[in-house]
């Protein structure tokens, strides 16, 4: 019996960790709204941060259930505090200028789009649905960043710049996606959730490919910075979660 | 009903061209691009649309301004669709506008240097999460009741965007209907602020249809062109007709103390919005222009990099075409 107990925590933790962190990464996204750089880049953007809310519901919707305690996908979402969230460090990064919101998107699509294409072989079939139609949105939000990257990185001397300080920025936070602790592993075991180190061969081939092509060199540095997926955090969650939760936490009897 | 006092110009064409164009109008035909058409029609679509475009554009600064704090997962997600609606809006009415001979990048310089305008309305702040309701049953609504005729105006190109637009309006009108229910039904404090946001956006929302035309030979001009089809006090009035019933289902009241049923005239009677506000917002000094124009003004500027960056590979790419050929 205790496995099995163990199990449904691990599931918990592992689905807040994908429904924490396409929330957080679209509420980011959602910051841009009327300030893009072109027209079109507000309606993509505006596009990509409402399939993320989307399979935000979906994610945290399912730990909800999961987890047995009467909480929705809004309970947690508006009602957990920082040391509760379980979203990779990347996506709370801020979003720092165009270049650092595309780079960000798209080292997190890179393994985003691998790790839901693993997820579609869970065993869990309410797993692979969610990770089957999160797929064919994140296909188009990676095509897109990708294809940004190349052309800013290998595009005007300051497009290039800064797409060059935005990787440099961002890549000691890339680490985390791929790295395993125990919640990781007996998911893995379990065969619910692939282990995070199995995406890493499709991030990196993906990654080096469009650097490539963008003329950007990742940085030697091998350090990387975790804790997320934990629930450590960066001091920046704090101030997003206060905006974000503010209305339900304000009123919290209402009804929206 | 983004494009509010829009001047018609004055045209000076051969009579016997303009009469066979307005034969044409008369006969209900539409108006393409490359036909012929008198520089004093071409001019006012230019300004009618643009500021159309405009107010879509800067429209989605105050609905964004809740986008981050929206008080569940659904309706964050339902605003996202909203605004990024407007965008698409804007996308369709530049696009309307460029077939006119001026490009998108020229109507963006002029919003910016303050020769073109935006709806007065966006200069308005929303303060309370109410007003997201506010804004799409209220000036959405007077959007809708504005653009539906405008399904019919002569000009091809904007005529298709017209009806694509009114499309997506209708739905969030819906939704923002459906905040104020959610609202007007919660708990005092959100009754509350329902009603704040009823009170604030009320006048501002009957002034989007523009000053009493029944003097303007602007107007003239342009319904006889089928520019525009309805005068502004036919479209208020039809507004306010609409709207007080849905603020009595809502148990809300409308802030006009003079606000009367009048059976002779099968319409509503109400006191007009001060028209002095009305000219001094549409001057700049209402209570956001400022930060409005700023914040687009940031994007254009911070942005310049994004697109000339874009440029520069297209142009590399080219060049690498060329040479492999």
């Amino acid at each position: 019996m205790e496995t099995v107990v163990k199990l449904d925590l691990a599931l918990f933790e592992g689905l807040c960790r994908l429904g924490d962190s396409t929330l957080v990464l679209g509420h980011r996204v959602s910051e841009w709204c009327g300030h893009a750089p072109v027209l079109e880049e507000d309606i993509a953007l505006a596009n990509v941060a409402l399939d993320l809310i989307g399979q935000t519901q979906l994610w945290l919707g399912l730990a909800g259930e999961v987890e047995g305690r009467g909480r929705d996908a809004d309970a947690l979402a508006f009602r957990r505090d920082v040391w509760e969230f379980r979203n990779l460090l990347l996506v709370e990064r801020p979003n720092g200028d165009f270049g650092q919101t595309l780079m960000r998107q798209f080292l997190f699509d890179a393994w985003h789009q691998p790790m839901l294409k693993a997820l579609e072989g869970s065993n869990d079939a309410r797993i692979a649905e969610i990770a089957a139609k999160a797929g064919r949105e994140v296909a188009y939000h990676l095509e897109r960043s990708a294809d940004l990257v190349i052309r800013l990185g290998d595009g005007s001397e300051e497009s290039h710049k800064r797409m060059q300080t935005a990787l440099d920025t961002l890549w000691p936070y890339t680490g985390e996606m791929m790295a395993s602790d125990a919640t990781d592993c007996a998911l893995a075991e379990a065969g619910v959730m692939p282990a995070p180190d199995s995406i890493r061969p499709q991030w990196e081939a993906l990654v080096g490919e469009v650097l490539g092509e963008a003329t950007l060199k990742a940085p030697e540095s091998a350090y990387m910075h975790k804790g997320g997926k934990q629930g450590t955090h960066s001091e920046h969650l704090g101030h997003m979660l206060a905006t974000m939760q503010w209305l339900q936490r304000a009123y919290p009897d209402a009804k929206w | 009903m983004y494009a509010q006092m829009v001047k018609s110009e004055a045209t000076t064409e051969d009579p016997e061209k303009l009469a066979a164009f307005q034969a044409r109008i008369d006969a209900g035909e539409k108006i393409e691009p490359k036909e012929w058409m008198p520089e004093g029609y071409r001019k006012t679509l230019i300004r009618q649309i643009g500021q159309h475009a405009h107010s879509e554009i800067v429209g989605q600064l105050p609905e964004g301004n809740w986008i981050t704090r929206a008080p569940t997962l659904e309706r964050k997600a339902i605003l996202l669709a909203k605004v990024q609606d407007e965008a698409g809006h804007g996308l369709y009415l530049y696009c309307a506008a460029e077939t006119l001979g001026v490009s998108r990048d020229e109507l963006t310089e002029a919003l910016l240097s303050g020769k073109m305008k935006y709806s007065s309305i966006f200069n308005y702040p929303t303060l309370n999460w109410a007003d997201i309701g506010a804004v799409g049953w209220l000036v959405d609504g007077a959007a809708i009741m504005n653009q539906v005729p405008l399904q019919r105006t002569s000009f091809g190109p904007y005529s298709r965007a017209m009806i694509r637009i009114c499309k997506e309006e209708s739905f969030h009108q819906r939704q923002g209907y459906d905040i104020m229910m959610k609202m007007a039904q919660g708990s005092p404090e959100q009754k509350a602020m329902a009603q704040d946001a009823l009170n604030r956006f009320w006048y501002p929302s009957l002034m989007m249809f523009g000053p009493s035309d029944k003097d303007s030979v602007h107007s003239a001009q342009s319904m006889a062109w089928k520019i525009k089809i309805n005068t502004n006090d036919e479209l208020r009035q039809k507004f306010v007709d609409q709207t007080v019933p849905q603020a009595e289902y809502l148990g809300l009241t409308i802030p006009d103390p003079e606000l009367s049923w009048n059976e002779e005239k099968g319409g509503y009677d109400f006191s007009e919005p001060d028209w002095s506000e009305f000219f001094e917002v549409i001057k700049g000094n209402g209570p956001c222009n400022a930060e409005r124009m700023e914040a687009r003004q940031k994007a254009w500027d911070e942005g310049a990099w994004f697109r000339e960056g874009l440029m520069a590979h297209a142009a590399k790419r080219a060049a690498r075409k060329i040479a492999a050929e």
